[in-house]
């Protein structure tokens, strides 16, 4: 079944789509992250222009996380102090990120910023998410009971001024590692077309030491206003948001949300994260062999626009 | 002062004369007649790639008094002009990055070039030069640095820009694409991929012989988006602010939508 993407310019499977879109979200849905790290890889895979992708990507993910936070809004599963703050620094870092992403793309360098920044970020958080993930599932076999994650000392960030009670979370902490978070995570965001949920939650995590049990619904709002205001400022800027090729997403990756976030339920916690840790590392590799490998087609075209 | 204007209107007179002599010294005259099977594309939600057939004929002014002359077609398909850019890859520090590029402006995002036998067998190199036949000869222009140019038709960056479009089958050439069906009946294919770009196609049909331009004629086709894809095209150009709010709601709405649909309480 083909459709003809008006602002792509290219007709597709719209069954392919549907079924892209349900495998992105069925794994999104299981791991609570976005996904967009792997939908914008495999929309450029099928023939669809690396900016339409990164701009559609957007919307896709606007409404998955919307889903998401819904649900996680039910169970008051989002702490919503802790995601205003996320929110301040998120934005500013949006608007740096967009401003880089321009300035590489005019110096041609994107791809390579683009390739870089998922071989580093993907292969270190991977890594360490598949380290963390072996090793408790060893503890778990040896019969330990795993250390509840808020008992770890309170590092450094602790010491830092304008402390604020976060509630939900029930953490009482400065507000500036939370905004500096938001900054770095609307930046890579915007410099690499993905949510960044896939690193916002073990630096929460690990770093923040909020509970397990606000930090996905908490993220999720994050990534829902970045990726809403993401939208608007691609189809104001570029015009390259495609609404038909996101609304295909947008169905099938609801849909696979839903299934992928019973499956989640079914797998013990270490051994989802050693999941997700191994699929973001495989993803990583895969750029990074890209990086290395001679290319077969040392050249690349790129249109400019008939002005 | 009286005979001034008398020289002047004989002077007048004999540059008139020298400019119609040249027209009027063929002793042949061919005229050309095409017409494109199509000559508005609409681009539907099942577009998938399509083709258009150029049919023609040679008129001959005097039929009588010529013999068959063993005529050669070239056709040239341009679409719409924009510009690009090609970049190079080379291995630094270990890497592959782009290093090197060229901006070609305003060049044919579509170009085919269609006709009967190859185009080195039908004119000599200077014709076809002049005349730009063939792709080699397509005028595509580079800027450089500061210099506005085209380059030597081997040059690697204008090679990889032709190989890269030919790839994607925007670019082409077939030495045996126009097939005459009488000596003096032709057609031709022009095939459209499926990403073709929208807007307006000019065909230019050069007929020669014995290695000689002898006429030309030019006619044109439009590839145009209807109905939904051209509302949603016109949108996301003219007001994109409003056209991205509008979908964002719309995701909030699928969201919202999904959340309702597999809420389990």
């Amino acid at each position: 079944m083909q459709l003809y993407l008006p602002i792509a310019d290219i007709p597709v499977n719209v069954l392919l789509v549907l079924a892209m879109g349900a495998a992105v979200g069925f794994v999104s849905g299981m791991f609570g992250v976005g996904g967009g790290f792997l939908m914008t890889p495999l929309l450029i895979f099928i023939g669809i222009a690396p900016a339409v992708a990164v701009a559609s990507v957007t919307s896709h993910m606007a409404a998955s996380s919307f889903s998401g936070a819904l649900s996680y809004w039910r169970r008051r599963a989002i702490d919503p102090l802790l995601a205003f703050f996320l929110l301040c620094g998120g934005i500013a870092g949006t608007g740096l990120g967009v401003w880089f992403f321009v300035l590489m793309r005019s110096v041609g360098q994107l791809d390579l910023v683009i390739a870089v920044s998922y071989v580093v970020l993907l292969t270190a958080v991977g890594g360490l998410m598949v380290y963390e993930g072996i090793r408790a599932i060893r503890r778990t076999n040896r019969g330990e009971v795993a250390l509840a994650g808020r008992s770890g000392n309170r590092n450094w960030l602790y010491a830092l001024p304008f402390k604020v009670r976060f509630k939900r979370s029930k953490i009482y902490l400065s507000v500036l590692p939370v905004i500096a978070i938001g900054v770095l995570i609307g930046f890579i965001g915007a410099v690499m077309g993905v949510g960044g949920g896939f690193i916002l939650v073990p630096m929460l995590i690990y770093l923040l030491r909020v509970p397990t049990s606000t930090v996905v619904g908490t993220s999720m709002v994050l990534t829902l206003v970045t990726m809403l205001i993401a939208t608007v400022l691609h189809a104001a800027t570029s015009h390259l948001v495609d609404a038909v090729l996101a609304l295909i997403l947008m169905i099938g990756g609801v849909a696979g949300a839903q299934f992928g976030a019973r499956a989640g339920q079914r797998i013990r916690g270490e051994q989802l994260r050693l999941l997700l840790g191994l699929l973001v590392l495989a993803v990583g590799i895969r750029f990074a062999i890209e990086l290395g490998i001679r290319p077969a087609e040392l050249f690349t075209l790129r249109e400019l626009g008939p002005a | 002062m009286a005979r001034r204007p008398a020289s002047l209107r004989a002077l007048v007179a004999a540059a008139l004369l020298a400019l119609l002599v040249p027209f009027a010294a063929p002793a042949r005259a061919e005229r050309l007649i095409v017409s494109v099977s199509n000559a508005r594309v609409t681009v539907t939600p099942n577009y998938s790639g399509g083709e258009l057939v150029l049919f023609g004929a040679i008129e001959k002014d005097h039929p009588a008094f010529t013999e068959t002359a063993k005529y050669d077609l070239v056709i040239t398909v341009l679409g719409p002009r924009s510009s690009m850019v090609t970049r190079r890859k080379e291995r630094k520090f270990g890497i592959w990055i782009n290093t090197d590029s060229r901006e070609f402006l305003m060049v044919p995002s579509y170009l085919a070039v269609f006709s009967n036998r190859p185009t080195d067998a039908i004119a000599p190199l200077e014709v076809r030069r002049r005349q730009q036949l063939g792709i080699s000869h397509v005028l595509l222009t580079q800027r450089i640095g500061t210099d506005y140019a085209d380059v030597v038709a081997d040059d690697q960056f204008r090679k990889a820009f032709v190989r890269l479009l030919e790839d994607r089958k925007l670019y082409r050439e077939d030495a045996a694409a126009v097939k005459f069906l009488t000596p003096t009946l032709f057609r031709t294919g022009i095939p459209l991929p499926a990403e073709v770009p929208i807007g307006s196609y000019d065909i230019s049909i050069k007929l020669f012989a014995a290695g000689e331009l002898l006429t030309e004629t030019d006619t044109s086709f439009e590839i145009a988006k209807i109905g939904f894809e051209q509302f949603v095209a016109t949108a996301a150009r003219q007001h994109g602010i409003i056209y991205g709010l509008v979908t964002a709601l719309m995701a909030l709405a699928t969201g919202w939508m999904a959340s309702i649909v597999f809420r389990r309480d």
